[in-house]
C-alpha cells in the first residue's frame, strides 16, 4: 500500500532493523494453555499491511483463543506478539485499542440508548470547550465525522440520530464496524461479524469489508462462511486442535481444499512436523 | 430501497422508527391529570382546578394554586435532579432523604443567631464562635456534607462493587443516625436573617428551575452527561470505550449528594429550623418523580425535563386531592399506585423496543 511506503523512512525505519516494515502483525510461538488444555500451541502468523486474512477452523480449533491473546482479553502462556514493529504485551483490550487494534466482537460493544455518532465517539469525544469532566461536546464535528466515516465504509443508516436500540442487527454491526474506520485503526479484527445476520445485512457488512480493503486497511476475519471467505480475503489460515495446519493463498485453493484442512484430511507439509494430527 | 456503494441491498428509511422524545408522553400524562381534576372539580363542586373563579381577582389562572403546586415539589425536585442522574447511570440512591436530614442539622448549627429577642439562643449548638456567621459559612458546610456523603456512596459502589442499593441503604441508616446524634434529637433553630432569606417565599422554585436547567445542559452537552448515559446503557461497552467507569460513578454520586445537601440548605432555611427526622421518605419521592418522568430503572434512559414533568405530576396530584377535599391518606395510596404504574409502563416500553416495534 502506498501508505506503508511513505511511512518507510519516517516512523517504520528505526524499529524495523530485525523486522520487515510491511508486516503489521506477527506472532511467534504464540501459546495458550488453560490448565492442562492446550487451546493454542506455537502459532506463527504474519499479517502484511493492507492484507485481509481469514482464520478458519472447527469450533474449539483455537481461532478465538488466538484473537483473545492478540487483543489482550487474555494473557498468553508464552510466545511473542509483534505489532507495528514492536513487541507488545497488552494488559487489556483497551490498551490494544489504544495501540490501534479495533475488534468487532460477536457481542457488540455498543450503548443501546445512544445514537450512532455518540457510539462512534464514545470515550474519545470531540470537545468544543475543555472543562474537565464537564467539557462541552462538539456535536457538529462528531456528526460530520460520522457521516464521513459512514460514507467511507459504504454504510447506509437511515438516520444517524436514531438510537442503536431501534436498529436491526445488521445496522448495529455496521455501526460497530464503522467505528474502526472512523479512527483509522492500524488493524481490524472481526469475530464472525455476520453470524447472526440475514442475507441482505450480510451483504452490507461484506461491502464494508471490501471498502476497508480498498482503503488498504489490514483485517483478520474469523468466519465459518466459506463463500464469504473466498469472496473477501487474500489468504486463509486454518486452525485445528490449537495449531495452525495450513496457510493458503486464496487464489491457489478452493472450498473443498480448505474443508480438507479444517477436518484433518490434509495438513500442509511444513506444519506436519509440529505434531498436528 | 436505496443502493449502497456496491449496489446491493441498502436499508429502508422508516420515519416511524425515528426516536420520539419520551418526555412527550409524560407531558401528555400531566395534561390528562390536570383535565381530570378540572372535570371532577366542575362535576363535584362547580369549581375550577386550574382557572381563577374569584371575582375579586383579575387573572385567568388560579395562580395561588399553581404556585403551591410547584413550591411543594421544588425541594424534593432538587434531590430528584441528582437521583435522576444516578438512575440513568444504572444505579439507585436511597440515601438522599437522610443526607437532607443530617445536612440540615449540621448546616443549621452554623447558621444560628446569638440573640433571640435579646435573650441568648436557647437552641445554641456551639459556643459564641459559631454564632452570626456570614451566610456563606453554612452554605459551604452544607455542600461539604453532601460532597462527603455522596463521595462515600460513590467510592463504595465503584471500588467495592457492592450493589448501589446496599451502599446507599447503609448511608441512609448512618446519616439518619448522625442527624439524631448531632443534638441528641433536639431541633436546631433560630437562624440568622441572611440564612433565613435563602429559602424565603418562592426562592426554592428559583433554585429548582435554575438547577434543572443547569443539569439539563450538563447531561445533554457535556462529556459527563454522555458517559452517564453510556454507563447506564452498557457498562461493559463504556469500559471498553476507555471511559473510567469507576471514577465516573464517584462523580455522579457525589453530585447527587451535593444536590441533596442543597435541598437541605433550602429546606432548613424555609422552615427556620432543622430536625433529625427532616427529609424522611424524600428519597422515595425523588425516585418516584424520576420514574414517573420516564427515567428507566434499568439505566440509560431518562432526562431532567422528564423528571421536572414528573415532579409537576406529583405536585398536581397532591394539590388536586386537596382541591377535591379528599383525605391525605388517599394521596399516599394513589402516589404508590402511580409509582408502580410508571415502572410497569417502563418495562412494557422496554420490551416493545427490544422487540423492534
Amino acid at each position: 500500500m502506498s501508505d506503508a511506503k511513505t511511512n518507510l523512512p519516517g516512523d517504520a525505519a528505526p524499529q524495523s532493523d530485525r523486522h520487515p516494515s510491511d508486516v503489521i502483525l506477527e506472532t511467534r510461538d504464540l501459546t495458550k494453555h488453560y490448565g492442562g488444555v492446550h487451546a493454542l500451541e506455537g502459532a506463527n502468523f504474519t499479517l502484511r499491511r493492507g492484507e485481509h486474512v481469514a482464520i478458519m477452523g472447527d469450533n474449539g480449533a483455537g481461532k478465538s483463543t488466538f484473537v483473545r491473546q492478540i487483543t489482550g482479553v487474555e494473557q498468553r502462556t508464552r510466545g511473542d506478539i509483534i505489532f507495528n514493529g514492536r513487541p507488545v504485551q497488552f494488559a487489556g483490550p483497551l490498551e490494544a485499542r489504544e495501540a490501534g487494534i479495533e475488534t468487532v466482537f460477536q457481542t457488540l460493544a455498543l450503548a443501546d440508548h445512544l445514537d450512532v455518532s455518540d457510539n462512534l465517539f464514545l470515550g474519545r469525544e470531540k470537545i468544543r470547550f475543555r472543562l474537565g469532566p464537564f467539557s462541552i461536546l462538539d456535536y457538529r464535528a462528531m456528526h460530520g465525522a460520522t457521516l464521513e466515516a459512514l460514507e467511507r465504509t459504504g454504510v447506509k443508516i437511515p438516520n444517524i440520530h436514531n438510537t442503536i436500540e431501534r436498529m436491526s442487527g445488521g445496522q448495529r454491526q455496521c455501526v460497530a464496524i464503522a467505528r474502526t474506520a472512523t479512527f483509522h485503526s492500524k488493524l481490524t479484527i472481526m469475530d464472525e461479524p455476520t453470524a447472526a445476520l440475514g442475507v441482505q445485512e450480510t451483504a452490507q457488512v461484506e461491502n464494508i469489508v471490501r471498502t476497508l480493503k480498498e482503503a488498504g486497511e489490514p483485517l483478520i476475519l474469523i468466519s465459518h462462511n466459506m463463500r464469504q471467505v473466498m469472496d473477501l480475503v487474500d489468504r486463509i489460515v486454518v486452525f485445528r486442535r490449537g495449531r495452525i495446519v495450513a496457510n493458503l493463498k486464496r487464489d491457489e485453493t478452493d472450498g473443498q481444499d480448505v474443508v480438507a484442512y479444517i477436518t484433518g484430511a490434509k495438513t500442509q507439509p511444513e506444519y506436519v512436523g509440529e505434531g498436528a494430527a | 430501497m436505496a443502493n449502497t456503494a456496491h449496489g446491493i441491498g441498502g436499508l429502508k428509511y422508516d420515519p416511524r422508527k425515528r426516536t420520539k422524545p419520551p418526555e412527550l408522553n409524560v407531558l401528555l400524562a400531566l395534561v390528562l391529570i390536570i383535565v381530570t381534576f378540572e372535570v371532577l372539580g366542575w362535576l363535584l363542586y362547580r369549581d375550577s382546578f386550574l382557572f381563577n373563579t374569584r371575582d375579586n381577582v383579575d387573572a385567568i389562572f388560579n395562580w395561588a394554586r399553581l404556585n403551591i403546586i410547584i413550591l411543594q415539589v421544588s425541594i424534593i425536585g432538587i434531590i430528584a435532579i441528582g437521583v435522576t442522574q444516578v438512575i440513568i447511570s444504572g444505579g439507585i440512591d436511597l440515601s438522599s432523604g437522610s443526607i437532607v436530614g443530617a445536612t440540615a442539622m449540621i448546616v443549621m448549627s452554623f447558621a444560628q443567631t446569638e440573640l433571640v429577642n435579646g435573650n441568648p439562643n436557647p437552641k445554641a449548638v456551639f459556643g459564641a464562635w459559631a454564632m452570626d456567621l456570614p451566610v456563606i459559612v453554612p452554605i459551604l458546610v452544607g455542600l461539604a456534607c453532601g460532597l462527603v456523603a455522596g463521595c462515600i456512596n460513590g467510592l463504595l459502589i465503584a471500588y467495592t462493587r457492592i450493589p448501589p442499593f446496599i451502599a446507599t441503604l447503609g448511608m441512609m441508616v448512618s446519616a439518619r443516625g448522625l442527624s439524631k446524634w448531632w443534638t441528641n434529637g433536639q431541633p436546631v433553630s433560630f437562624p440568622t436573617e441572611g440564612f433565613a432569606a435563602l429559602g424565603k417565599g418562592m426562592m426554592p422554585v428559583v433554585y429548582f428551575i435554575a438547577l434543572a436547567i443547569l443539569f439539563h445542559l450538563i447531561l445533554r452537552q457535556t462529556v459527563y452527561g454522555k458517559h452517564t448515559y453510556a454507563t447506564g446503557s452498557n457498562e461493559d461497552a463504556a469500559r471498553m470505550s476507555g471511559i473510567n467507569v469507576a471514577r465516573h460513578k464517584v462523580l455522579i454520586y457525589t453530585l447527587a449528594g451535593m444536590l441533596a445537601s442543597i435541598a437541605a440548605i433550602v429546606l432548613s432555611s424555609k422552615n427556620l429550623t432543622a430536625q433529625a427526622g427532616m427529609g424522611g421518605m424524600y428519597e422515595l419521592d425523588a425516585i418516584a418523580m424520576s420514574v414517573i418522568g420516564g427515567v428507566s430503572l434499568a439505566g440509560g434512559r431518562g432526562s431532567i425535563i422528564g423528571t421536572v414533568l414528573g415532579a409537576l405530576i406529583f405536585g398536581v396530584i397532591i394539590s388536586g386531592f386537596t382541591f377535591l377535599k379528599l383525605d391525605a391518606y388517599y394521596q399516599e395510596m394513589v402516589k404508590g399506585a402511580i409509582i408502580v404504574g410508571a415502572v410497569v409502563l417502563d418495562q412494557w416500553r422496554q420490551r416493545r423496543t427490544a422487540a423492534g416495534m
